[in-house]
C-alpha cells in the first residue's frame, strides 16, 4: 500500500509546462477531442432521491448551465461530476472511458469551485493561492498565483492574509485557483456568490478565454452570467419528486429542499 | 513529492503561526506530569517507581488533546475538499498531515520529558530509552489518532468521542514503552521492547493513513 501510493504521487499529468491564459490541449492527443459525458446518473443524498436518469454531454469550449430551484441537485451534479459523490447508478465518462476507471487522472482535469473558499486566515492571499498551483501542478506556483490575483482585479491584496479579506476577495482569491493553474474541466458551484458586478464582467472574460482554449465549464448559478452558446440544463426535469410519484412525500421532500 | 513536501510545510507554518496549537500540547505534557507529585506525595522512592508510566500516560493524552483539530480546520474551511480533488493520493494527504502534526506536537514532547524524568526523581540510565521509546511510540500515537480524527470528524462533540475511539488503542503503546523503560531501570535490555514498537510504528505506517483516507472521503461526501 505505501508503496503503491508513493509511484502514484510522483505522476502528474501534464501540468509541468503552463503559461497562464494557454491551458491545456497539448495535455490531450490533437486528434481525439475529449468529451466529458454522464449517462443515466442518478443520485441518492440520504434517503432522498435528488435526480434521475440524468445525461448530460460537455465538448471542449463548451458551457453547460445548470438550472433549477434551490435543492434540484445542482451542487449534488457537480460534485457527482468532481467525483466528491458516488452516483448509486450511472456513468461518468470522458473521451468514452469510464471516470472510475483512473479517478487519478480525471482529478488531475478538474477545478472544483464549492460553496467554501478554502483560505487559510493565517497566510497571505499569495501563500494561499500559490499552494494550491503548486498542487495543481503548476511549474512556476508563486508566478502563476500573482499573475491570476492580477487577472482577477486584486494585486494589492497579494500580501493581505486572509483574515483580513472582504467575502468578495476570498472568492477572488478562490476563482483565481482555477487559473494559477491549468485543468480542462472547471465545476463552478455558484461562482459569483459575493462577486460584485465588475469582478462578474472580469470572471465571464476569464471562462470565454478559458472555453476558446478548448476548456469545458459547468457552473450552476441563480445570477445571471453571460455564457454564449451556454447550454442550458435544466435539473428539475430529472427530480422524481416533481413527477408526481407521491404527493406527501414530495410535500415534505421539498420542505427539506428549502 | 514536491507537492507532498509542499503540504507538510503549509501545515507546518499554519501551526507555528497560529502558536498556541503547538504550544498547548507540550504545556498540556509537563502539568499533567507535574501534578503528580501533589497528588502520590513527595516520597522519591515512588516517584521513581511510577515516573516512566507517568510520563507515557501525559504522553498520550496530551497527544490526544491536539488530535482533535488535525484535520478540522481544512475541513471547515472547504480545503479538505480541495485536497481529496488533487492528484496527491488521499493516502499521502493524511500521511503529510499527521507527520506534520508529530514534528509540531510529539517533538516538543520528546524534548521535554528528561526534564520531566529528573524532576521525578527517575535514575539517569533510564533517560536515553525515554527519549528512545518517545521518539518511536509519538508517531505511532499521532497516526493512530489520524484515524480517530478522520471518523469523527463533522460529529459534535468529536474531541470526546475521538478519546473514546482512541485511548484503547493506545494500550499497547503504552505498555511496550513504559515496559522499555523498566527493562532498561531494572537492568534488563530494553530491546524486545523497542523491537515490538518498531513493529508497531512498521505496521501503522501504512495501514493508518489507508484507514483514515478512506474515512476522509467518507467525510467530504
Amino acid at each position: 500500500m505505501a508503496v503503491s501510493f508513493w509511484a502514484v504521487s510522483f505522476w502528474h499529468p501534464g501540468g509541468l509546462c503552463y503559461s497562464s491564459h494557454r491551458p491545456d490541449h497539448r495535455k490531450s492527443p490533437p486528434v481525439a477531442m475529449p468529451v466529458f459525458a454522464g449517462s443515466a446518473l442518478t443520485c441518492l443524498r440520504g434517503d432522498r432521491l435528488v435526480f434521475t436518469g440524468l445525461d448530460f454531454r460537455i465538448a471542449p469550449g463548451e458551457a453547460l448551465f445548470l438550472l433549477g430551484p434551490n435543492g434540484s441537485g445542482k451542487s449534488s451534479l457537480l460534485r457527482v461530476m468532481a467525483g466528491l459523490l458516488k452516483p448509486i447508478r450511472g456513468q461518468l465518462s470522458w473521451d468514452d472511458v469510464p471516470v472510475s476507471d483512473d479517478p487519478d487522472a480525471h482529478r488531475g482535469r478538474i477545478h472544483y469551485v464549492g460553496h467554501l473558499d478554502a483560505v487559510k486566515p493565517v497566510l497571505s492571499a499569495v501563500e494561499n493561492l500559490s499552494f494550491w498551483a503548486t498542487l495543481g501542478g503548476a511549474a512556476d506556483p508563486r508566478g502563476n498565483a500573482l499573475r491570476a490575483l492580477d487577472r482577477l482585479g486584486v494585486p494589492h491584496i497579494a500580501n493581505v492574509p486572509g483574515r483580513y479579506l472582504s467575502a468578495g476577495q476570498k472568492r477572488r482569491l478562490n476563482l483565481a485557483r482555477i487559473i494559477a493553474a491549468p485543468a480542462a474541466l472547471w465545476l463552478l458551484d455558484e461562482p459569483t456568490v459575493a462577486l460584485d458586478r465588475a469582478a462578474i464582467a472580469l470572471f465571464e472574460e476569464i471562462i470565454a478565454e478559458h472555453r476558446a482554449a478548448g476548456g469545458m465549464v459547468a457552473v450552476s448559478t441563480h445570477v445571471d452570467i453571460a455564457m454564449p452558446g451556454a447550454r442550458n440544463l435544466h435539473l428539475d426535469d430529472f427530480t422524481p419528486v416533481l413527477r408526481g410519484v407521491d404527493d406527501e412525500v414530495g410535500d415534505e421532500d421539498e420542505e427539506h429542499a428549502a | 513529492m514536491t507537492r507532498f513536501l509542499r503540504l507538510i510545510g503549509r501545515d507546518l507554518r499554519l501551526a507555528l503561526r497560529q502558536g498556541s496549537d503547538a504550544s498547548i500540547a507540550v504545556m498540556f505534557f509537563v502539568l499533567c506530569v507535574v501534578l503528580f507529585p501533589f497528588g502520590v506525595g513527595p516520597e522519591p522512592n515512588i516517584l521513581a517507581r511510577i515516573a516512566a508510566g507517568v510520563i507515557w500516560v501525559a504522553a498520550l493524552l496530551a497527544s490526544l488533546l491536539s488530535l482533535e483539530r488535525l484535520f478540522q480546520n481544512d475541513y471547515e474551511d472547504g480545503s479538505l475538499e480541495l485536497l481529496s480533488l488533487s492528484t496527491l493520493p488521499m493516502e499521502a494527504v493524511v500521511l503529510a498531515k499527521t507527520l506534520a502534526h508529530w514534528l509540531v506536537t510529539g517533538l516538543p514532547l520528546i524534548a521535554a520529558a528528561p526534564l520531566l524524568a529528573l524532576l521525578l526523581n527517575m535514575d539517569a540510565e533510564g533517560f536515553g530509552v525515554l527519549v528512545l521509546t518517545l521518539l518511536v511510540g509519538t508517531p505511532i500515537l499521532s497516526l493512530i489518532g489520524s484515524i480517530g480524527a478522520a471518523l469523527t470528524l463533522g460529529a459534535r462533540r468529536g474531541g470526546v468521542l475521538l478519546s473514546l475511539l482512541i485511548l484503547p488503542l493506545y494500550i499497547p503503546v503504552l505498555i511496550f514503552g513504559a515496559g522499555a523503560i523498566d527493562a532498561a531501570l531494572n537492568g534488563l535490555t530494553p530491546r524486545p521492547h523497542l523491537l515490538l514498537l518498531g513493529g508497531l510504528l512498521a505496521g501503522a505506517l501504512p495501514l493508518a493513513p489507508w484507514a483514515s483516507a478512506a474515512a476522509l472521503r467518507q467525510a467530504v461526501e
